[in-house]
């Protein structure tokens, strides 16, 4: 079996689901005969036809909107916007329509959708094309958030998300679309929504991150473990509704724990997962939960993008302030 | 200075559709639906969601209902778009829409659910498919054009019948984005889709002058490629020939349509507003003389279908409905707080188990 890449397990999801069932419709900017910005739609136009995988206008709120009319009437479309900077104008029809219309219409109507983007920085792209706001989404009820970190993931959860009766919003790590490539059997297995994954055991620290910045975080707890600190690394893959448990299950083992992120620090999902750490966890701490992120700026301009982003060397130095806490010593 | 020849590469007409004039007499033959028994039913549906919209008012303000949104003078719009539609079709409707709702069979009993804080009125039990009021401006233009998207699609690949959407929406919305996305769109993709705009010329305080310099709104159907017409919205024969016109021929796959509709919000934006802060004096009473039941009624009686009797019976019938109904409504039980967590995903997630069973708890639901 050949062995594929994010992007291309992303298009064989798309395709796995198109085949089967025909009431998913795929819908974006350019992603019929141009096959999307990324390719992630490539040859599907192609062998599904137009009237399956739609060109729309350009127009980010009217993708957003048309998604929930068409789920209405019992379609599951799966609509892209081509960068996650570029999904602000269908804000309002996310957060207010397609979040809530199955609360609003007390289950009788709901929106079976998959707002997928291309999110995160580290591809030296222009303003605007390096965004990571998940956490604007996490914080929506309605929703679900899911970020893939590997090829076999990013299949098997869009496959589960384009089954879920209700809307996902899929951010696919766009520096990682092609930087491994691994066997997915296309076999229409999905992935559990809702869970963690687990992708490396240790017992000394938990290491916690997501999307691209796993790269980083699993070569900082292997650098670690050159110095005999055992890291486990957990994938929640899903930010919203989070997988708290699986997470706290690490924590009572290792005591300590480190959240790795791109986005900015304020408000991120680290700062989520810490308070639920407390509240789940505090009497298993030995130390206090730290995080790694990108700044409270703006995202720079790609030039200096690679000094926002989490790199090994911050992971592992946060990791360290981690693992030489001790209580009373202050700082 | 030389002026340059040019030469006109596109032009366009935008007309205007009314039956009856003020007075209510035919300005035109009428069509051949206007039949006495459907102008009366006209009628009554109309004289219905004025006393509906009358009660909610009165319910708001003793403490029994909270902000509505009345419509009255507005009433042909809603009564006209709904009876032009199959019950098949689909509505997506603003928030001001009395009388369309209670077209769509919707109760008066959901119509005063919801404003009085109830989510449970948003059910439509006899308009299941219909999307619930949308209080967001114009983002239901596009819930229609993607509804559009999908009765086409159902048409061409699950051989369902041609069903049609039909959106409704005030003179303030057109002025966003999402108006001009969804017709957009509509026009491109060639969809099922009517637009009927309620120009009731205030967008809460804000005169349809300050909207949009925009000569009328009918025209904006023209940049999306897609035809647009201005009807008389207090000529509910218009209002119903229009929208009917526009929704046979979505039907048929000719494509959607815009429809303004000319009216005047003889109320307050809502029951939260005084529009005597801004309304300028004497509008009001000119616009109170080409209102739509008065000018149906004119009609009917000068034909010989309508007299004092019948407006008695009417006027006793209606209010034991409404009375039914709004007994109906006190009388509802509280929604369940925990109710609140039971809608918002197919299953609820474990990680809200813990939220919702202390929810359930204080609420007295286990």
């Amino acid at each position: 079996m050949a062995e594929i890449t994010l992007v291309e397990a992303v298009t064989q999801a798309l395709a796995h689901e198109l085949d089967a069932d025909e009431r998913v419709l795929v819908l974006g900017q350019d992603v019929g005969a141009n096959g999307g910005v990324f390719r992630a739609t490539d040859g599907l136009q192609e062998r599904f036809g137009a009237d399956r995988v739609r060109d729309t206008p350009l127009a980010e709120t009217m993708i957003a909107g048309i998604a929930v009319g068409m789920a209405a009437q019992g379609l599951k479309p799966v609509a892209e916007f081509q960068f996650m900077g570029f999904i602000y104008p269908g804000l309002d029809q996310i957060l207010s329509h397609a979040a809530r219309l199955r609360n609003r219409s007390r289950g009788r109507l709901c929106c079976p959708i998959v707002y997928r983007a291309p999110y995160g920085g580290g591809i030296r792209a222009p303003e605007h094309h390096s965004e990571s706001t998940e956490a604007l989404f996490a914080h929506i009820p309605g929703l679900r958030v899911v970020v893939p970190s590997s090829p076999a993931r990013a299949y098997g959860l869009l496959l589960a998300a384009i089954r879920d009766p209700d809307p996902v919003v899929f951010l696919e790590p766009k520096r990682i679309y092609r930087a491994a490539r691994q066997e997915v059997p296309d076999d229409g297995e999905a992935l559990p929504l809702d869970r963690c994954f687990r992708l490396r055991e240790g017992g000394d620290i938990t290491l916690i991150s997501w999307g691209a910045s796993l790269k980083e975080t699993l070569a900082a707890a292997e650098q670690l473990a050159e110095d005999g600190v055992g890291s486990e690394v957990i994938d929640p893959a899903t930010l919203k509704p989070l997988d708290i448990h699986s997470i706290i299950d690490s924590v009572e083992k290792t005591g300590r724990c480190l959240v790795v992120h791109e986005a900015a620090r304020t408000g991120g999902l680290g700062a989520e997962i810490v308070a639920q750490i407390n509240d789940y966890a505090f009497d298993l701490l030995r130390a206090p939960v730290q995080r790694v992120t990108g700044y409270d700026t703006v995202m720079p301009y790609y030039q200096l993008e690679n000094y926002y982003l989490p790199d090994v060397e911050r992971i592992v130095a946060g990791a360290r302030a981690v693992l030489d806490y001790s209580h009373g010593g202050g700082r | 200075m030389h002026k340059p020849r040019m030469h006109l590469v596109a032009s366009f007409d935008i007309a205007h559709l009314q039956y009856l004039d003020e007075q209510g007499r035919a300005s035109q033959e009428l069509p051949d639906f206007a039949t006495p028994d459907t102008l009366q039913a006209l009628y009554r549906q109309m004289a219905l969601a004025r006393l509906v919209d009358d009660r909610a008012v009165k319910l708001q303000r003793t403490g029994r209902l909270g902000t509505y949104p009345s419509t009255l003078g507005q009433e042909a719009i809603g009564v006209g778009t709904g009876s032009a539609m199959d019950s098949a079709d689909i509505y997506c409707p603003y928030y001001r829409e009395t009388g369309a709702l209670l077209e769509r069979g919707v109760d008066i009993e959901e119509i005063l659910a919801i404003w009085g804080g109830d989510e449970r009125g948003q059910c439509f039990q006899h308009a299941p498919e219909d999307l619930p009021l949308c209080v967001p401006i114009a983002t239901q233009l596009l819930h229609a054009a993607g509804v559009g998207v999908a009765l086409k699609y159902k048409n061409e690949h699950f051989d369902e019948p041609q069903r049609v959407a039909v959106a409704s929406a005030g003179d303030g919305a057109t002025s966003r984005g999402d108006f001009y996305e969804a017709l957009n769109l509509a026009g491109v993709w060639q969809l099922p889709a009517v637009f009927v705009i309620n120009n009731n010329q205030w967008a809460i305080s804000v005169a349809r002058s300050d909207q949009t310099a925009s000569q009328t709104i009918a025209q904006k159907a023209v940049a999306a490629g897609i035809p647009g017409l201005q009807v008389d919205g207090n000529d509910v024969i218009a209002v119903r020939a229009a929208v009917a016109d526009a929704v046979e021929r979505a039907r048929r796959g000719e494509g959607p349509t815009l429809i303004e509709a000319l009216s005047y919000r003889l109320c307050d934006h809502t029951t939260a507003d005084d529009a005597g802060r801004y309304r300028p004096a004497g509008e009001l009473e000119r616009a109170q003389k080409r209102e739509p039941l008065a000018r149906l009624a004119h009609y009917l009686e000068s034909a010989g279908h309508w007299n004092e009797d019948a407006e008695t019976e009417l006027q006793r019938e209606l209010a034991e409905i409404l009375e039914r109904e709004v007994k109906a409504y006190s009388s509802r039980s509280k929604d369940r707080p925990a109710a609140m967590f039971e809608h918002l995903y197919a299953e609820l997630p474990e990680a809200l188990y813990e939220q919702h069973d202390e929810l359930a708890e204080r609420g007295g639901d286990r």
